[in-house]
């Protein structure tokens, strides 16, 4: 720590720099560029204290960030200039908003003079962004940086997270400023912890002890709220069943034995048939997203619904909430459970729960058993995951690109610890995966990460390569090719009468790109390497590529199809 | 089934602010049918008066987003019972056609209507009053031809007694509740 830097003169640059310090920042993802030289100018002297990682893209920076900060407590910071650094931002940002992703991006601006006039690398940042951010700011004076970053960290990081943009001029950076730093610790318009209504505390405790087949849909809030014991204890006293959403992954240990699996389109069959069989549904930091409820005309109707929710416009926006609890999934909790009955095991509770364990049996039967102990020749994406899961015995995190590989990852592998899956959600972003692998292992090095990625995805952001490469990042890289748009031409086959329309990819020597970016690597074709490849992979103790070519046609069951309900989810 | 309701939104004065209120609309295919801002009687809060016609279920969604906004203190709707509201219009009016006409004058006295400025080619006049009687006025003006028209958003003050003076202290209480226990990014 540089001593003495409170009440002195310092360029606003330098200020920047000493506020994400003070703000709690250890790493940054960026790539410098004009309009913000001058910040990575005073970065110099102080890449001891923040480290920053130099990707090979903005949008590489701003899905690192994500990844960071989806692992750890810590939120990610982007740096990037005008124009198009700044634009090369905006598909990360959106996935950051929808996903609830704490990011803190630091954009380059011209000269404030300069700004309206199509200048050099101009764009209006604010305006673009506005939509897809938290909150975002123009900072035109040196003054203005120190309390708009503690703003900045106080708005991603309090409440619902979300991404927050700081657009910085050029001149600002330039200025001088006296640092002071002041946290910022609330905002006069801002509520983002609702006082939770003890009243609606009791309604959802009656409803729940009342019912006879209570569910529990345990979403990413639980793991926003650091809540994972206090709905561990929730369900345990009440005897309750719970699943999970995609983004819930991992807040609920999988090996417990009231978890039932996972919901959505691809999820598993109990889960998604039950949720219309259940008498009180109590869905605990999740926004019913489309993917979830199927067609929501026919969602849970015979259910009361209890959603515990700390963002008021989520409540009552897809699904009625007949009793909202607005408010921090863990205090919400901590005031529910000690009034929850406690060791519910009629015969009734029984059989409810035995329910689960029936559809388990058919889909390990219809679909899983053969998932996992295929017959064929070719290898599919279902037995390697399988593989990895019990190699790495459920530890790993896990990150994940978006498609077939996606749902396959989220579906085989088995969560046993927290925070371990990182996912592109809401947005669905092609892309996603290599640069938030990069960003979790940065965030949590003593953590196993391995990127499941296919053949699609990767390909749109394989130049992060580069930064594993520069900085010795060991993220494992596991490819799971069918030289397909896979997901794209699963619905093709189901649903356009078998058009591959532009869905199958020529592929270059993936194995042979990662030897030039210095990485290890290897390429399996056949079954019976595969588990020694996996082994080879996760033993590495650098990066590591591995590319499985999977079966080309395989489709991901059981599937909600778009428009049914979550009761007509069909298994093959 | 759709109907006219006016929203209030009570915000800081921030640039681009209004814009974040807009795309809210826009993103949904909602039409504002009229916006007008002004400063509130409480000195730094801007009020944003906005009038959309939507179904009752749509707009109490579009509310809870619009006070998503960081920097928006409150927002309200109101069904048009649940509000006191005025819009003012000026007409042009060619001076040729109504002159000697005493039907023109009969029209602004029974309107209530003023004429604020008078000039060789035309006169302007002004009405204060509903959305309804302006256009009505408009049409018996008709005939005379009218050169030019312009309307304003609607200014309202809301039935509801609680002040706004007492919505800030609440918000503001609001605002410094922290949980008790940490969360995950939050370092409280």
């Amino acid at each position: 720590m540089k001593h003495n830097k409170y009440n002195k003169e310092v360029t606003g640059a330098e200020a920047v720099i000493l506020a994400l310090i003070d703000s709690g920042a250890h790493d940054v993802f960026g790539y410098p560029g004009g309009a913000i030289m001058p910040i990575y100018d005073a970065l110099y002297d102080y890449q001891d204290e923040l480290k920053h990682y130099l990707v090979r893209h903005e949008q590489g920076a701003i899905h690192a960030a994500q990844g960071y900060s989806r692992v750890s407590d810590k939120p990610g910071v982007v740096f990037a200039t005008s124009g198009p650094g700044a634009t090369n931002l905006i598909t990360g940002i959106a996935d950051a908003q929808i996903d609830s992703n704490p990011v803190i991006c630091i954009t380059g601006q011209v000269a404030s003079h300069l700004i309206g006039t199509d200048a050099f690398q101009e764009t209006d940042v604010i305006g673009i962004s506005m939509p897809v951010t938290k909150w975002n700011i123009q900072v035109t004076t040196a003054d203005e940086i120190a309390p708009a970053i503690a703003k900045a960290f106080y708005i991603a990081t309090s409440g619902r997270p979300g991404p927050v943009l700081v657009d910085i001029t050029k001149d600002a950076q330039f200025g001088k400023t006296i640092y002071k730093f002041e946290k910022c610790t609330s905002i006069r318009s801002y509520v983002p912890y609702p006082e939770i209504d003890v009243k609606s505390i009791e309604a959802a405790a009656e409803l729940i002890n009342s019912a006879k087949k209570p569910y529990i849909l345990c979403g990413h809030g639980v793991l926003l709220a650091e809540a994972q014991q206090q709905i561990i204890e929730f369900a345990e006293k009440g005897n309750i069943p719970v699943a999970s959403t995609l983004l819930g992954l991992s807040a609920f240990p999988a090996q417990h034995p009231l978890y039932v699996g996972y919901l959505g389109m691809h999820g598993n069959y109990g889960p998604n048939i039950l949720t219309n069989e259940c008498d009180v549904l109590i869905a605990v930091g999740m926004r019913f997203d489309d993917r979830v409820t199927g067609n929501v005309k026919t969602y849970a109707k015979q259910a009361k619904v209890v959603h515990i929710e700390i963002d008021r416009a989520e409540i009552n926006k897809i699904v009625h909430a007949d009793v909202p609890v607005l408010g921090d999934a863990k205090e919400a909790l901590n005031l529910l459970t000690p009034m929850i009955k406690s060791g519910v095991n009629t015969k009734e509770r029984k059989e409810w729960l035995d329910k689960f364990e029936v559809c388990h049996q058919i889909e390990l039967e219809k679909v899983i058993n053969a998932a996992v102990n295929p017959t064929s020749v070719s290898v599919k994406m279902s037995e390697v995951i399988d593989k990895l899961h019990k190699l790495s015995e459920g530890k790993a995190v896990i990150v994940t690109d978006v498609g077939q590989h996606q749902m396959i990852a989220t579906r085989y592998y088995h969560f046993y610890d927290t925070n371990n899956n990182v996912t592109s959600g809401g947005l669905g972003t092609m892309g996603f995966g290599l640069p938030a692998a990069i960003g979790a292992k940065v965030s949590r090095p003593d953590k196993q990460v391995v990127l499941v990625v296919g053949d699609g995805g990767y390909q749109m952001t394989m130049q992060e390569l580069g930064t594993i490469m520069d900085y010795n990042i060991p993220v494992k890289i596991l490819m799971l090719n069918n030289n397909y748009l896979g997901m794209v031409r699963q619905w093709q086959q189901l649903f356009f009468e078998k058009r591959y329309s532009f869905t199958e990819l020529k592929n270059p020597d993936f194995v042979a790109i990662a030897k030039a970016y210095n990485i290890k690597g290897q390429k399996v074709t056949e079954r019976k390497d595969l588990n020694s490849a996996l082994k080879e992979m996760l033993d590495c103790k650098e990066a590591y590529f591995l590319e499985v070519v999977v079966e080309t046609e395989e489709n991901v069951f059981p599937m909600v199809p778009t428009g049914a309900s979550v009761a007509e989810i069909i298994l093959e | 089934m759709k109907q006219t309701y006016t929203i209030s939104v009570f915000s800081e004065d921030i640039v681009g602010l209004l814009n974040r209120v807009t795309i809210i609309f826009t993103r949904r295919h909602i039409n504002i049918e009229n916006i007008i801002t002004s400063e509130t009687e409480v000195k730094g809060i801007y009020r944003y008066t906005i009038v959309v016609t939507v179904e009752k279920e749509r707009i109490e969604k579009i509310v809870k987003l619009i006070e998503k906004q960081v920097e928006v203190m409150k927002a309200f709707y109101h069904s048009d019972d649940e509000i006191i509201s005025r819009e003012i219009a000026l007409y042009k009016v060619s001076s040729e056609a109504i002159n000697q006409n005493e039907e023109f004058q009969r029209i602004i006295n029974f309107y209530g209507a003023k004429i604020i400025s008078i000039s060789y080619d035309f006169v302007v006049v002004e009405k204060t009053s509903s959305e309804e009687k302006i256009k009505k006025l408009f049409q018996e003006l008709e005939k005379f031809g009218i050169l030019e028209f312009s309307r304003s958003g609607r200014v309202a003050i809301t039935k509801p007694m609680k002040t706004l003076s007492n919505y800030l202290k609440e918000i503001e209480y609001n605002s410094k509740i922290t949980i008790k226990t940490k969360n995950k990014h939050g370092k409280n």
